[in-house]
């Protein structure tokens, strides 16, 4: 027997039992029921399809979405706005980055969230969540419009970026609204595998099995039409062993069994050769948006040095700004801004010096930095140390309650920045502080997904796809819009579609397969079994890849398969759960080491290095690269970057969206 | 001061991320049920508080606390090596989280 690294005698709290099978029908699946899942689910269940939602944790606080957000993203069609839809999935598509739209994943789901995200925003107010300023406590602040008593973030002049005022209360009400429709809810379950028509790869989705994290039982799902709303894989390259869900800035649920499923069943993915150093700390960072900063949620407080003397900020063009109410507002000519540090380019929002660094280190200003919230106009403090910090994911409790005990008066006080290399400054949120540079982040604006069309329907039929799942995006506005948008498709398909055929043969392999852990006595635990797995993949796809250490990383993994893993115990069903993590760990590991032997050119937009393909962005590789299992075989594909515009799609966002949108 | 000393693993993590207070926790085991990854089991005696099962997988996302319906039952404090610390602007003098003596609670409540 394995000796026990600390052990709790205690019999486990909950009635185990293994193997014992659940059958579930259902019309409309939805796997994963965060903020795109439970759009996915009520706007399914409105269209009068039956609808069943798994979820790892409990879905009324679940996902990363789960305990907060503060502002809504793209919400163009809010009545203040100055920028249409098809204005800003321009910019989006074109403005950045050829691959991607910072948070909110492709031309598709991106123009979606455009055109949906502010109707969406309404459903939620419906559900009973605080987004205007009812109370009247910000009447005369710049960010508030008077008629509509809407609160804008960041850019006041063009309004498209909405302040959610009880965001802190979302997932409570969306939790309601599933109870409301007669959604049946499966707390505590974690999918394993997508099941398939005949058990084939590539053919229809027809439902998915799971397991009961604290029971053990297993359960399969038959469904017409299938939901991946998973979120994306996060903590491959980091695990904190003694921190483990504070190692991750994502959500430590999010360990990419949509990923691993989806590629398995043989769905196309693309873009998992992407990966980023931001967010990229662990559990070495602080505590999200709980140290003094100037950017995301803290945008734009004033900062100043150690010894009050304040820190200019400057415009897109490096004018310095003299008042707290440019620093909300466009560069003369600059038609709108994002709040994004280094990505943004033409359309960069104002900043804190650039030069920061190099004055620090002559001695100009000196460390630590303080966000001086008490020179800030009052409704800016408040919105800041109130509305943002108060209501953004994890500060509620944590941070705003938690420093509010301690003292901490945002009237009085200047939050410390933590303190860094003088150089990380203008790169990154402050709180998310820095790491060794082998430690990437995938996931949240960082990596890839499955590809999709216009119906956010995948390659695979009957399989949809939402939130995260669906390119790696991570504005909330993005998951809950996208979410909408698959559940009516999804709906749409189920009622239509024939009966899900379940081969008897794909759940027995599946059932042995999830199950052995809990038949050793002996062998690794789950947690070495992960650190290790990370290390593989911070040194043979870490900053800097090739094809030999790709394939050194490969050969890492299939042995650690046929070895080490093949030995991972499970002495209940929590530790089960995470064991079956490790191993979608292994196979998401290897679907981004295959996915970046695919693309033989470096790219910086992907922020992916080959050392034997040093040129940048060569143009015959701006394409995108997919990836698919067929009869268990790699094949290897491509799609032009803007694919969505191209046959068989319209050549414009308008005719695609009305032609597909289901409303 | 006694000669007395017990043979204990170490703790798994810094820090205990959770604090319940067995006089106000009346075992309901609503902090268990919003829990997303069970930091938080219940107690086999019913009533009893909750026991802290994993606390090295905790994310900091406070819901535990939020949905207590008893206040003051339950708290949570970041490890040591995640607290920070502010400057008051008039006097310089400087707080922390989880310093001795620390100023009055702000009682003022977040927006929403």
């Amino acid at each position: 027997m394995t000796q026990p690294r600390h052990t709790y005698l205690t019999k486990w709290p909950y009635p185990v039992n293994y193997s014992k099978e659940n059958e579930v029908g259902a019309d409309v699946l939805i796997l994963g029921g965060g903020i795109a899942g439970c759009h996915a689910a009520i706007n399914a269940a409105k269209r009068g399809a039956k609808v069943v939602v798994i979820d790892k944790g409990a879905v009324i606080r679940s996902g990363l979405g789960g305990a907060g957000v503060d502002h809504w993203h793209l919400a163009c069609t809010n009545p203040c706005s100055k920028i249409t839809p098809e204005e800003m999935v321009e910019i989006d598509t074109k403005g950045f980055n050829p691959y991607f739209t910072l948070e909110y994943g492709n031309g598709i789901t991106c123009y979606i969230t455009c055109k949906e995200s502010y109707d969406t925003l309404l459903d939620v107010e419906k559900m009973g969540v605080k987004v205007r300023d009812a109370d009247d406590e910000f009447v005369g602040a710049e960010f508030r419009d008077e008629k509509t008593k809407l609160m804008f973030a960041y850019d006041y002049k063009n309004k498209y970026i909405i302040r959610v005022s009880g965001g802190a209360n979302i997932k409570p009400a969306l939790y309601n609204e599933l109870k409301r429709l007669g959604v049946k809810i499966y707390d505590r379950v974690m999918a394993t595998s997508l099941l398939t028509e005949g058990g084939k790869q590539g053919a229809r989705v027809v439902g998915a099995t799971g397991i009961n994290t604290h029971t053990g039982e297993f359960y399969v799902f038959k469904a017409k039409a299938t939901v991946l709303s998973t979120g994306a894989p996060a903590g491959i390259w980091i695990f904190s062993t003694e921190l483990a869900g504070a190692t991750l800035f994502q959500e430590p649920n999010l360990t990419g069994e949509g990923t691993a499923m989806a590629w398995q069943a043989g769905a196309e993915l693309t873009m998992l050769e992407r990966s980023s150093s931001a967010l990229a700390s662990g559990g070495f960072g602080y505590p999200m948006y709980g140290t003094g900063d100037a950017n995301n949620t803290w945008f734009a407080c004033t900062i100043v040095d150690a010894d009050g003397k304040e820190i200019p900020w400057v415009d897109r063009d490096g004018n310095i700004l003299k008042t707290v109410s440019e620093r909300y507002r466009p560069a003369p000519g600059q038609k709108l801004f994002f709040p994004y540090l280094a990505f943004a380019g033409e359309f960069r929002g104002p900043v804190l010096i650039p030069d920061l660094p190099e004055r620090i280190m002559k001695g100009e200003f000196k460390l630590p930095l303080y966000a001086d919230l008490p020179s800030m106009p009052e409704h800016e403090r408040r919105a800041i140390w109130g509305l943002m910090v108060g209501n953004e994911g994890k500060t509620r409790i944590s941070i705003y309650n938690r420093y509010s005990k301690a003292g901490f008066d945002p009237d009085k006080d200047m939050l410390q920045a933590n303190v860094m290399p003088p150089d990380q400054y203008p790169f990154r949120t402050w709180w998310g502080a820095y790491g060794p540079r082998q430690w990437r982040s995938g996931g949240f604006a960082a990596g890839g997904g499955l590809v999709f069309d216009w119906d956010l329907k995948t390659s695979l039929e009957g399989l949809y796809v939402a939130g995260m799942t669906a390119y790696s995006g991570g504005s909330h506005a993005t998951s809950a819009t996208t979410g909408r948008y698959a559940g009516r498709k999804a709906a749409q398909y189920a009622l239509k579609a024939g009966e899900p055929l379940i081969k008897r043969k794909q759940v027995e392999e599946e059932k042995a397969r999830v199950y052995a852990p809990v038949r050793r006595k002996d062998g690794i635990g789950w947690k070495e079994l992960r650190a290790g797995l990370c290390r593989i993949m911070q040194d043979y796809c870490g900053e800097y890849k090739s094809e030999e250490t790709l394939k050194t990383g490969l050969r890492w993994f299939n042995s650690i398969r046929e070895s080490e893993a093949s030995t991972a115990y499970a002495r209940n069903p929590h530790e089960l759960v995470r064991s079956l993590e490790c191993l979608t760990h292994i196979t998401v590991g290897e679907i981004i080491m295959h996915a970046s032997l695919a693309r033989k050119a470096s790219s910086s937009a992907l922020e992916f290095n080959r050392i034997d393909y040093p040129e940048m962005d060569p143009p015959e590789w701006n394409k995108l690269v997919t990836i698919r299992l067929q009869n268990g075989d790699i094949k290897v594909g491509e799609l032009p970057l803007n694919y969505w515009l191209l046959p068989p799609s319209a050549p414009t966002y308008e005719e695609n969206y009305k032609k597909h949108c289901g409303l | 001061m006694e000669n007395k000393a017990i043979m204990v693993p170490n703790p798994i993590m810094p820090g205990q991320v959770i604090f319940i207070d067995p006089e106000l926790c009346n075992g309901c085991n609503t902090c268990v049920e919003v829990c997303r990854s069970d930091v938080l089991v219940p107690n086999p005696e019913k009533g009893k508080p909750p026991i802290l099962m994993y606390p090295d997988e905790c994310w900091f996302g406070g819901c535990c606390v939020g949905h207590c319906p008893v206040p003051g039952a339950i708290r949570m404090e970041h490890p040591l090596n995640q607290r920070v610390g502010w400057k008051r602007k008039k006097t310089g003098e400087y707080f922390r989280i989880g310093m001795k003596n620390p100023p009055p609670p702000n009682t003022r409540p977040p927006v929403g």
